[in-house]
């Protein structure tokens, strides 16, 4: 259960206290109250309805920060046998922010990858806070590529504030270690299903999200930037980040209206660290679906459709006819 | 009174009002903001916009750079006519675009087509910095996608002169996901055999360094180019240090490895007429 309370869960928390006063008193006392706590406990399940009902995208991006958010390994260990985790680069490191390796999906090996996030500052600081080094992405190149060679689909979960910005990062090349990946993941003829499972930051989740299939957890995000950077840059004020998170259209709901993701994985309510083996199973069906619909799709057939997903993302027009003269 | 000569004040009098701003470029002297060397503005011109003394490399205009890079006359345009539309209502986008294209006489940050170096016919793209920071949106993407399958259908090598901050924030997702499709194309591009020649101008940095801009079978920039994936007050702010001064720059990418030459805008015709040769198809070169 989590420890971490959100600030719109306050009424939850506080009606929730209130049912546990009443049932201490109930048992210290010997008085019945089992009617009064019986009618709280009804109200308690319309103010979760009401209140995890409706979400604002600042609720969303708070609920894909919480501390407790279930991680890649966490969703591993549920959905996959027999997992072996492989390490390195094979260039310079091994990137701790990133695993990946190899299992069982219902039988059939697979390979999985996926940022990694840790779940209190002293995991954060080995898996830097979730954010890969080039060896991360180059790590990661080296699986798919060898999932590529020993015909196993790729499943990825994407789960980043973005790429490491650092001296280090920038020397050894992050630019062309995302790129890198962008250009031969359109290429691999394996099956790519991405899922979005917490938050999904800018080129550093991209990287690891060119595709067949993306989804994303209902309470997971992806953006261009932070809504921090965003209100930064728009309104000169990283507080804004609220207004930003809905200008910026970066929530599940809101990417699946527009068309730019597959589909919406529904979440446990209140969020999926509350109840992650029902989590698991919820991606459990997801992934047994679109494994069926692409396993037997030729790699040629893979690679082309996957272009067109892409090329077809983007929206513009044309001025009436009218060419600016140079 | 010795201490009012070395009042503070006066370092508030030096900055120049957004008139003067404005009427040092147009205007007929330009000054180096490197050496601080003036010059003739139109001098400076004829000796391709880089600076005679200190060869700093002033930014140069899309239409400029295709004037500076392609034989004359051979260029014929894609779809200058393309405009950035507002998926995500974002507000004011729209018309900061219309001012951006009234003041640069762009319609977006690229403008792409095909013509002849040295003889050679490419299929090229040059962004722009003035409109919208060079950023790319769904236009810059889908304009460079289109002239990547149009090299591939002519079988032409494509050649993308790189000048932007990075994917453009008031599209959101689509800005980000432009960056997977003209990765895309060019891998389309790569499976086809063809050349991809890679020009880094000042700046190229964020979502389009980490994307087509990184991609070149051949990657080159130009002397001093600010080029990196993370912005640099980022990085202050993130490890609490200053940075070295050549950080980032096009010079510090070749000592790392990340590029295969750093080329002056004075040879750069000359340079990628050379690479066209070298790789200028066996059926060609035989039939």
């Amino acid at each position: 259960m989590a420890d971490q309370q959100l600030p719109f869960e306050r009424p939850i928390v506080e009606l929730k206290n209130k049912i546990a006063e009443l049932k201490a008193f109930t048992q210290e006392k010997g008085i019945d109250l089992s009617g009064e706590i019986e009618k709280l406990e009804g109200r308690l399940e319309q103010l979760e309805k009401d209140i995890y009902g409706n979400l604002n995208p600042w609720e969303r991006v708070q609920i894909a920060r919480h501390s407790k958010r279930p991680t890649t390994l966490d969703y591993i260990n549920r959905l996959f046998t027999d997992f072996l985790e492989l390490h390195g680069d094979r260039l310079y490191g091994d990137d701790k922010a990133i695993v990946g390796g190899v299992g069982k999906f219902q039988g059939i090996p697979v390979t999985i990858i996926g940022h990694q996030r840790g779940k209190d500052t002293k995991e954060n600081i080995k898996r830097n806070f979730g954010m890969p080094h080039p060896e991360g992405y180059r790590k990661a190149l080296r699986l798919m590529k060898q999932a590529e060679k020993f015909q196993r689909p790729i499943i990825n979960f994407i789960d980043t504030k973005g790429a490491d910005p650092g001296i280090e990062s920038e020397e050894r090349g992050q630019s062309e270690a995302i790129a890198r990946n962008l250009i031969e993941m359109a290429g691999l003829r394996v099956p790519i299903i991405c899922i979005v499972i917490g938050e999904g930051g800018s080129g550093g989740a991209l990287a690891l999200g060119v595709g067949d299939r993306i989804y994303m957890l209902e309470n997971s995000t992806y953006s261009v930037i932070s809504p921090e950077g965003a209100a930064a840059l728009l309104w000169k004020d990283a507080s804004q980040a609220k207004r930003a998170a809905e200008t910026m259209k970066i929530t599940a709901p809101d990417l699946k209206e527009l068309g730019l993701i597959d589909e919406m994985i529904p979440e446990v309510r209140g969020g999926a660290h509350r109840n992650v083996d029902e989590q698991a199973a919820q991606i459990q069906k997801v992934l047994e679906k679109s494994l069926q619909e692409l396993k037997d799709l030729p790699g040629e057939e893979l690679v082309l459709k996957r272009y067109e997903k892409f090329k077809n993302i983007g929206e513009y027009t044309h001025v009436n006819g009218v060419m600016v003269m140079k | 009174m010795i201490r009012d000569l070395f009042s503070k004040k006066k370092k508030y009098a030096t900055i120049p009002t957004e008139q003067a701003k404005q009427e040092v470029p147009e205007g007929l002297m330009t000054k180096c903001p490197k050496c601080k060397t003036i010059m003739y503005t139109k001098e400076l011109k004829k000796i391709n916009m880089v600076c005679e003394r200190c060869q700093h490399h002033f930014n140069v205009s899309a239409y400029e750079r295709i004037d500076l890079t392609l034989d004359e006359g051979t260029f014929q345009e894609f779809d200058g006519d393309m405009i950035a539309k507002d998926p995500l209502n974002f507000p004011s986008y729209l018309e900061k675009s219309k001012l951006d294209r009234e003041k640069t006489n762009l319609n977006e940050a690229i403008v792409t087509g095909e013509g002849k170096i040295k003889g050679y016919p490419v299929v090229i793209g040059v962004m722009d910095s003035r409109f919208r920071m060079g950023s790319m949106g769904s236009v810059v993407g889908e304009k460079i996608a289109r002239a990547i399958e149009h090299a591939i259908r002519e079988d032409k090598p494509f050649i993308l002169f790189a000048a932007s901050g990075g994917a453009r924030m008031q599209e959101g997702v689509f800005s980000l996901m432009q960056m997977a499709k003209t990765s895309a194309a060019l891998n389309q591009l790569h499976e086809h055999g063809q050349l991809f020649i890679s020009v880094l101008t000042h700046p190229t940095t964020g979502g389009v360094s980490a994307s087509f801009a990184s991609l070149g079978d051949i990657n080159i920039a130009e002397p001093g180019a600010l080029i990196g994936f993370a912005g640099r007050r980022i990085i202050e702010q993130t490890i609490r240090q200053k940075l070295p001064d050549d950080f980032q720059t096009a010079e510090f990418l070749l000592e790392h490895g990340q590029l295969d030459k750093v080329v002056s805008r004075n040879e750069m015709r000359d340079t990628l007429g050379l690479f066209l040769d070298l790789h200028q198809p066996k059926r060609k070169r035989e039939g």
